[in-house]
This record gives structure tokens, C-alpha cells and sequence, in this order.
């Protein structure tokens, strides 16, 4: 009995020895592009930028593209960190940060329960992944912020984290030229659903992260290329409406990038 | 509200869908047939213009920021080439990866073993009821006709998908499925289709999104099962990766439990440092962005973090056919990012519907009858004008292929359905209208490719190659245009001096 397995890959292999021991049919073609030979690749392609690692350009660079996909970026010393977190965890703890107009009219029959308890003025929880510095979670709660770590052991539900009010994570990777922001769910930055359904995604990323192009994040990242990857350029997103792009849709819709050094 | 004109198809405020077909890859009239209906369609190709009009002029943009786009390019097509040499390998270092990460893989040869695998693993998990992140190749198998058939309700979260599926339609467009649809009709959509839209949603496009993520949410929330497509598969780690914008795409591979992935067996790449290449490539030839807002990655399954099930789903469905034939081959490189879709001029006038298949536009006209194996008048949706392979990320020759299976057409002695010998001559004027237009397109596509001091670093290969292998007769002066009145004077009984505005009239290919 030939399993489908089998089956597939001996049609791969028939298809493969048909083409190449055939007469010259790509000839008709006359460019390389359907050629079948190809075993070395050119890579001519920039490996690195110019620019190093967390210099000035490269994060004056990441700060432009950040912002030009309305992400918002606060630039602080490694002293500020600390204060800078808990001034913006303090703003999201203090109100209703979701738009209110959408989560009101959001259900004509349904009643949404996360709604209600939004709109009971409930301040919402700011979440933490376990790794992230004592220190900043620490100057958080003594700012008043109801800081909540997600627990290794036994995780916040989607239901917790979605009535959660924001969250806070550390970074991998940045990558300048395209304003992207990689996780690799590090201690310090948690399971993947803790950066993806609260609405409010604090992400602090240091100089020294951030790299000019795609190719040195790449790099950097092939170092643990199993861990679960979260490339994130800017809030989430779609272009689906008459391809223009229209912020925020299913992940956070807003992103708060705080850039150290 | 603004619906199709009087000269248009019937509309009426409910807007008409393209029903499900029963064959995803051969669905509706032929391409001419179904291509006449849609010129009839003013709103059709009004919403069309704007949107890739739209995207042509973002992507420009962020690809003239590409000091090396076309080394990038290169390594691309080579990495693919590469990758269909190496098949067999690297499916079976895929396949070792994926199962020693706690994967696990299931092999499909067609259609209905997908499905019915994909059925079989829902019922498993003991839910009705998947959340699905776009994907080509489950459009391509139809996936949730088959999975409704067993009683299991797929619900589609991109939201031109959900769009689609709440129009009970077909998707128009590889990357953006509702891009005939414009913010007004989707809105319509919404009020009449979605059961809990707000009563007073306007047509602003921020307020449409928010419709969406509020109907979704809870689903996301309390999903079991999801089911994605991949964009990139990794041989030497076990990598799967899904490019995406809104965060369904997150939703879906993070929060259920168990997690089904189909995937085509091309869509391989050998390492993980090739992904350097193609997450360059892709966003910038697709949305036109610097990069998507989200991507993610996930090897087998990671205990603690998404789903504690994972199974990959690896399918033929006549992509080995398509790796026999030496020329056509490269069709199975595409990374399905809708460039040549976007600057494509037939495409941009008659809509992907007209196409009859789940891949319209210059990609479809060569994968879809390779795919099949059948004889099909798609090769001649096509005035080869070369902008496709002008902007293909990978350096698909798509004109090259095209002629080729012209050729085998006209061999064959099939004429694809009902097209006949008056075809073949109009194919032969579609093709010298487009040749003698080329010098106009370059001009067009070196703006297109453009930012870099207006240099076009190389002239487009696809032209020189077939007419110097080709032996074609020596241009008329026809366009595509003619070759379209042509093409209605035989179907009508040639009706001349007939003074019905053409449609090609003021509208020329550019
Ligand atoms: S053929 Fe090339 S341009 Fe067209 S969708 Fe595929 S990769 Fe993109």
C-alpha cells in the first residue's frame, strides 16, 4: 500500500527526473529564470547596513519609521526607564483607553461582556511577562498601577488578558530600515498572547537592539530560531479596504515604544 | 448608495456575490465570456482602478528605498529555483523538523485527502467550529464548503475574507479577496450580513475595521481550533511563518489549542537565514509597506506558549504536474504577493472573478491551467506586456510561460472552450498589440520600479526572449483593444460599423 507520503514525494522525484534528463525545453524560455540548475545563490544583497548596531543614525532611523507607521516612541536615558513606564502604565490604569464609540455600538443584540465591565470603570490591569526588570515593575506598583504578572504556572486566561488594560514587555530585536520590532518570548517578554490582546502594547527596546536591516535581525535571531517570533511593525493594521492603510484592528491598537539610549 | 451603473451587471442593494463554485481552480463562464460581463461593470472596475492605483504607488515608493532590491530579488528567484531542484530533501528535513519540535505532519495528494484530513483533526479535537487565517491554499481546496459539509463552521478573520464570506462571494484578489468591493458596499455588507454590526456603522474605513474586531473578538477568545495557511516553511529548523497586517493571523496561531496549518509543498525555503530574503521581498511587493505589521514564527509546538497541538498539512494538489513541465515550474516560486495582479492591465479591467479561479491575474492565467492539467483559454488573458515579470519579487518570467502554453494549446490542437481558430489569430494580435506597446509600458514600469534616478537597470528580458525563440508574424498594429472587438465581433456575428462604445474605448492598457 503506497501511503500518500510515499506517493507525493516519488511525484516529486519523477517530476524532477523528467525535467532534467529531458530534451532542453527551457531553452524556448531563453532566461534563467526557469532555470533548473541553480545550486549556488547569489547573495549580493546587503548582509549589513553601514551603519553599527544602536548608533545614532540607526536609531534616529528607527524612530522615523516607527512613527511613520503611528507607533509612538519616547526616547530615555536608562535612568528614565523606570519613570517612564510607570507615567505611561499610570495613563492607561487612569481611564477607558478604548475608543468609546466602537466598544459601545459594538454588539446590536449581543451584549459583549467585556463591555460591561469596561464600562463600568474598572481600571483595567497592566500585565507583565515574569522575566521582565524587578525594578520597573516594582517603580510601576509603588506609581499605583495594578501590575499583574502572568504567572509561568498556571497563565491569565485570553479572558483575563483581554480585560486587561495594557501590557509591558522587553524586546529581541529591532530592525531599523522597516520600524520592526522582534519578540522571541524571552523571559522578559513573555508568552505570545500576553503582547497580542490587551490593547496597549508598552515595549521597551534598548540601543543596543537595534539593528539597521533585515538581514542583521535575521542573524541575530538564528540563534533560538525556535522560539516563537513576533515581528511587529507599528499597531496592527489592514489594508483591506480599498488598500488603504487603516490602524488597529485585532492585535493592540496602540503601540508604545520606549527606546533606551 | 451607489451601485453599478444602468449599462452595468444587476445590482441592487444587497450586492450580488460570485456563488461558491464547486471546483475552486474552474469555476464560472470563460475567461472571454466571464471578462465581457465584467467590462460591463463600471463600479467593478472603478473600485479596481482606485485600489491598485493605490497600491501600485505605495509599492513604488518603498521599493525605490531599496538600494538593492534587485540582488534581493536575484537571491530570490535563485533560493526558489533551489528549493524545486532540492524538493524531496527538503520536504523530508521539513517533515523531521516539524515531528521533532511535536508536530504532526500529514502528506494530501489532492484536494478532498486535504479536507478530509483537516475534517478529520476538527472532529478530533471535539469542536464544530474553527477560526481561519487567510490562505491560499485552502481557498484553493475549498476547505470550508467541505468542512461545512461536515457540519463544521469555518469562520474566516482577515477581514477581506470575512468581507467575502459575508457577501457569500469569491475572492477577487490573491492578497486583498474584496478588493472589488468598495468601503460603501462593504459597509452594506456588514448592516445586512454580519448580525451584530452597529445600526448607525458609517463607511469611514477606520469604523468598518472596528466592526470587525468587535465581531471577532469573542471568537478569537474562545476558539478550540484554528486553521492557517503558511507563507515560508523552514526545512532546516521546522519554521513556519504567516505574514500578515490586522493580528487575526496572531490570533489564530496563539490562542486555540490546537493549530492546523495547509500548505503547499513549494512553499519551502532551505534556511532559516534565507528568511532575510523573502521578509524583505514580500511586504514591500504586497502592501506596499517597509513591512507588515505582523509576522509570525513557530516551530512545532512550544510548551506554554499557543497552541499544545500542531499539525501541518502538506499538499500536492497538482503541484508535482506543474514541477514536471521544465518551463513551467517557476510558476511554483511565487510567494503569492499579488504584484503582478496590481499593474497588470486585463486584471485591472476585467477583475478577478472573470479568471474563474481562487488565482486571477498573470499568476493565475499560468498556474491555474498547470495546476489542472487542462486545456484553458486563461493563457490568453494576457497582452504580454511584461510589467508582471517586471515587479515579480522572485522573477517569474510569467510572459514566457504564458507563449509557452499558448504554444502547447495551439499543439495540442485544444483551443481551450470554444475559443477556435479566430482566437488563436486574436491571440496572435494581443500579443503584437502588447510587444508593440512595450516601449510606452517601459516607461510606465521603470516609475513603477522607480525612486532609484529614474535608471532602469536592465530592459525587460521576457519580451526579447520569446520573440527572438518565437516565430511570430510581424506586429499589426493591434492592440488589446483590438484584439477584445475582434473577439465580439465573433461572438456577436460581426456586427460591423456597429457604433456601441467599445469597451476598450478610453480606456486604454497602459
Ligand atoms: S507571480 Fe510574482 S508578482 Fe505575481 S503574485 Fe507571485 S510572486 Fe507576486
Amino acid at each position: 500500500m503506497t501511503t500518500a507520503r510515499d506517493e507525493i514525494l516519488g511525484r516529486v522525484r519523477a517530476a524532477l527526473a523528467t525535467g532534467t534528463a529531458g530534451p532542453a525545453a527551457a531553452s524556448s524560455t531563453g532566461t534563467p529564470a526557469g532555470s533548473t540548475t541553480t545550486s549556488t545563490v547569489p547573495r549580493e544583497y546587503r548582509e549589513s547596513g553601514e551603519h553599527g548596531a544602536g548608533s545614532a543614525h540607526v536609531l534616529d532611523l528607527l524612530v522615523d519609521r516607527l512613527e511613520d507607521y503611528k507607533a509612538q516612541v519616547h526616547r530615555v536615558s536608562a535612568a528614565e526607564v523606570s519613570a517612564t513606564l510607570r507615567r505611561l502604565a499610570a495613563t492607561l490604569s487612569d481611564r477607558d483607553h478604548v475608543p468609546e464609540r466602537v466598544e459601545s455600538t459594538g454588539s446590536g443584540a449581543v451584549p459583549r461582556p467585556d463591555t460591561a465591565e469596561r464600562a463600568s470603570g474598572a481600571p483595567g490591569v497592566v500585565v507583565v511577562p515574569a522575566g521582565l526588570a524587578a525594578e520597573w515593575v516594582t517603580a510601576m506598583s509603588d506609581g499605583g498601577v495594578d501590575v499583574v504578572v502572568d504567572p509561568p504556572g498556571a497563565p491569565l486566561t485570553p479572558s483575563d488578558l483581554d480585560r486587561a488594560a495594557g501590557v509591558v514587555t522587553a524586546a529581541r530585536v529591532a530592525v531599523a530600515e522597516t520600524g520592526t520590532i522582534v519578540l522571541d518570548s524571552g523571559a522578559d517578554q513573555g508568552r505570545r498572547a500576553i503582547s497580542l490582546v490587551p490593547d496597549v502594547h508598552i515595549c521597551v527596546v534598548r540601543a543596543d537592539q537595534v539593528v539597521q536591516t533585515v538581514p542583521e535581525a535575521v542573524r541575530r535571531l538564528a540563534h533560538h530560531p525556535d522560539r516563537p517570533l513576533t515581528w511587529i511593525s507599528g499597531p496592527s493594521a489592514t489594508s483591506d479596504i480599498e488598500l488603504n492603510r487603516v490602524e488597529g484592528v485585532h492585535g493592540p491598537r496602540t503601540l508604545q515604544v520606549v527606546l533606551v539610549g | 448608495m451607489t451601485t453599478g451603473n444602468n449599462a452595468g451587471p444587476p445590482s441592487n442593494r444587497t450586492f450580488l456575490g460570485m456563488p461558491q463554485p464547486a471546483d475552486p481552480l474552474r469555476w464560472g463562464p470563460s475567461f472571454p465570456d466571464a471578462a465581457r460581463r465584467e467590462l460591463g461593470n463600471d463600479q467593478l472596475r472603478r473600485n479596481l482602478g482606485h485600489a491598485t492605483s493605490t497600491i501600485r504607488a505605495k509599492r513604488a515608493k518603498v521599493v525605490g528605498e531599496v538600494p538593492d532590491w534587485e540582488a534581493l530579488r536575484d537571491a530570490g528567484s535563485a533560493l526558489k529555483a533551489q528549493v524545486m531542484d532540492r524538493l524531496p530533501e527538503l520536504l523530508e528535513e521539513l517533515e523531521r523538523n516539524v515531528t521533532a519540535r511535536g508536530g504532526v505532519v500529514h502528506w494530501a495528494r489532492d484536494a478532498a485527502e486535504a479536507n478530509r484530513i483537516v475534517a478529520g483533526l476538527v472532529q478530533e479535537a471535539g469542536t464544530d467550529e474553527v477560526v481561519k487565517v487567510k490562505s491560499m491554499a485552502t481557498q484553493e481546496i475549498g476547505l470550508n464548503e467541505a468542512l461545512e459539509a461536515e457540519g463544521i463552521h469555518a469562520t474566516e478573520t482577515d477581514l477581506a475574507e470575512l468581507i467575502v464570506q459575508l457577501a457569500d462571494d469569491m475572492p477577487s484578489h490573491i492578497l486583498v479577496p474584496a478588493i472589488h468591493r468598495n468601503r460603501a458596499e462593504i459597509r452594506e455588507i456588514f448592516l445586512d450580513n454580519m448580525g451584530d454590526a452597529p445600526p448607525d456603522l458609517t463607511d469611514v474605513p477606520r469604523e468598518l475595521a472596528m466592526a470587525a474586531r468587535a465581531h471577532l473578538r469573542r471568537k478569537f477568545l474562545s476558539a478550540k481550533v484554528a486553521v492557517s495557511g503558511a507563507n515560508f516553511a523552514v526545512a532546516e529548523t521546522g519554521t513556519l511563518s504567516v505574514v500578515e497586517s490586522e493580528g487575526n493571523g496572531r490570533m489564530c496561531l496563539t490562542l486555540p489549542e490546537t493549530l492546523i496549518t495547509v500548505m503547499g509543498i513549494e512553499k519551502l525555503i532551505p534556511r532559516f537565514t534565507d528568511l532575510e530574503v523573502f521578509l524583505q521581498l514580500l511586504p514591500r511587493s504586497s502592501t506596499g509597506e517597509r513591512m507588515n505589521p505582523y509576522t509570525s514564527m513557530w516551530t512545532g509546538v512550544t510548551p506554554g506558549d499557543g497552541p499544545s497541538e500542531f499539525h501541518l498539512v502538506l499538499l500536492d494538489n497538482g503541484r508535482t504536474r506543474v514541477l514536471a513541465d521544465e518551463v513551467g515550474r517557476s510558476a511554483l516560486h511565487c510567494i503569492r504577493c499579488s504584484a503582478c495582479l496590481n499593474v497588470c492591465p486585463v486584471y485591472e479591467r476585467v477583475g478577478g472573478h472573470a479568471y474563474g479561479s481562487v488565482y486571477p491575474g498573470p499568476i493565475g492565467a499560468i498556474l491555474t491551467p498547470q495546476l489542472t492539467g487542462e486545456s484553458s483559454d486563461l493563457p490568453y488573458a494576457s497582452t504580454l506586456c511584461g510589467a508582471c515579470y517586471e515587479v515579480c519579487p522572485v522573477k517569474i518570467d510569467i510572459p514566457s510561460i504564458l507563449v509557452d502554453l499558448r504554444a502547447r494549446e495551439v499543439e495540442s490542437g485544444s483551443a481551450g472552450r470554444g475559443w477556435g481558430a479566430a482566437m488563436k489569430t486574436a491571440s496572435t494580435m494581443m500579443s503584437d498589440g502588447g510587444r508593440f506597446r512595450r516601449a510606452a509600458r517601459l516607461g510606465r514600469a521603470g516609475r513603477i520600479l522607480g525612486g532609484r534616478g529614474g535608471v532602469i537597470s536592465r530592459l525587460p528580458g521576457p519580451g526579447a526572449a520569446w520573440t527572438a525563440s518565437r516565430d511570430l508574424p510581424l506586429p499589426p498594429k493591434r492592440t488589446f483593444r483590438d484584439w477584445w472587438a475582434a473577439h465580439e465581433r465573433e461572438k456577436t456575428g460581426e456586427r460591423a460599423g456597429d457604433d456601441r462604445p467599445r469597451p476598450g474605448d478610453g480606456a486604454e492598457p497602459r
